[in-house]
């Protein structure tokens, strides 16, 4: 039986989800961007876990489906655009996609 | 230290090398394969935590289908190193302050708002809830309606990436 207190989960996600926002910020290449977002809804979905093992509730592990769920849909449509726009512009750096740039 | 603590804090620390190997490669593909590895120690975790569906789901649906097709378009478009550009300004003042305010921020929401403190607070765990038989009562009779507008949803993105990913006439 674990006796690991969930305030240590609650500080891991935090951690991760800070090196998410991190990530997302820092890379320049479309792909890892967009796996810095998953980075971030990996963190979130831990968070849930732990507060629904702190309250015995199942609820939290419905959300966490529900999450994933997203998430897959999310991947499938974003990684096509990521295809439409090599094709286009010949290059996965965002710093390459400034057309609507001020 | 009892075995759980020595598996917490194994899989933490596995998944925080993962997250900072994630920022530091240069190569995508580096990238994908350290996130797989965040992903299975989470689902480590999740095990711990008594959650064995969700765990899982981890890793047939995350580390199994969404990571794959990361994997496949990275090798589709035969993505390389990447440019290190002039860093953007942005990047370079607000990349690092934000992320620890988003770390310090997020701490703060989790310990010291009433819930969250609730739970830190809570020192003796109550056994874990996890019954896959509730759970799926749970999804199908409380959440049913939330259940089909997924579906309606990943259909939607179905279509979506079709229309997307199909060659111009």
């Amino acid at each position: 039986m674990s006796v690991v207190p969930v305030s240590y989960y609650l500080a891991l996600s935090a951690f991760l989800f800070g090196l998410g926002v991190i990530a997302f910020v820092f890379k320049r290449n479309i792909i890892t961007i967009f796996m810095a977002i998953e980075l971030m809804l990996n963190a979130v979905n831990l968070a849930f876990v732990a507060f629904a093992r702190a309250h015995s509730q199942l609820d939290g592990l419905v959300f966490v489906f529900f999450v994933i769920v997203v998430a897959a849909a999310e991947a499938a449509v974003g990684l096509a655009i990521v295809l439409a726009l090599a094709h286009t512009r010949q290059s996965l750096n965002v710093d390459r996609v400034n057309l609507l740039k001020f | 230290m009892t075995l759980p603590f020595l598996l917490f804090f194994a899989c933490a620390l596995v998944a925080l090398l993962g997250a900072v190997l994630l920022i530091v490669a240069r190569e995508p593909i580096h990238s994908a394969l350290s996130l797989i590895l965040v992903m299975v120690s989470l689902a480590v975790l999740y095990l711990l935590l008594g959650a064995p569906f969700v765990a899982a789901v981890q890793i047939l649906v995350y580390a199994g289908a969404i990571m794959v097709l990361f994997v496949f378009v990275i090798m589709l478009l035969n993505a390389g190193e990447e440019e290190r550009t002039d860093w953007s300004k942005i990047a370079k003042y607000v990349g690092w302050p934000l992320g620890v305010v988003v770390v310090l921020g997020g701490m703060h929401l989790l310990f010291h708002s009433e819930p969250g403190a609730a739970v830190a607070n809570s020192a003796v765990n109550p056994p874990p809830p996890a019954d896959t038989v509730a759970l799926s009562n749970l999804l199908f009779r409380n959440y049913l309606f939330p259940f089909e507008a997924t579906s309606i949803l990943i259909l939607i993105a179905i279509l979506g990436a079709l229309v997307l990913a199909r060659k111009d006439e």
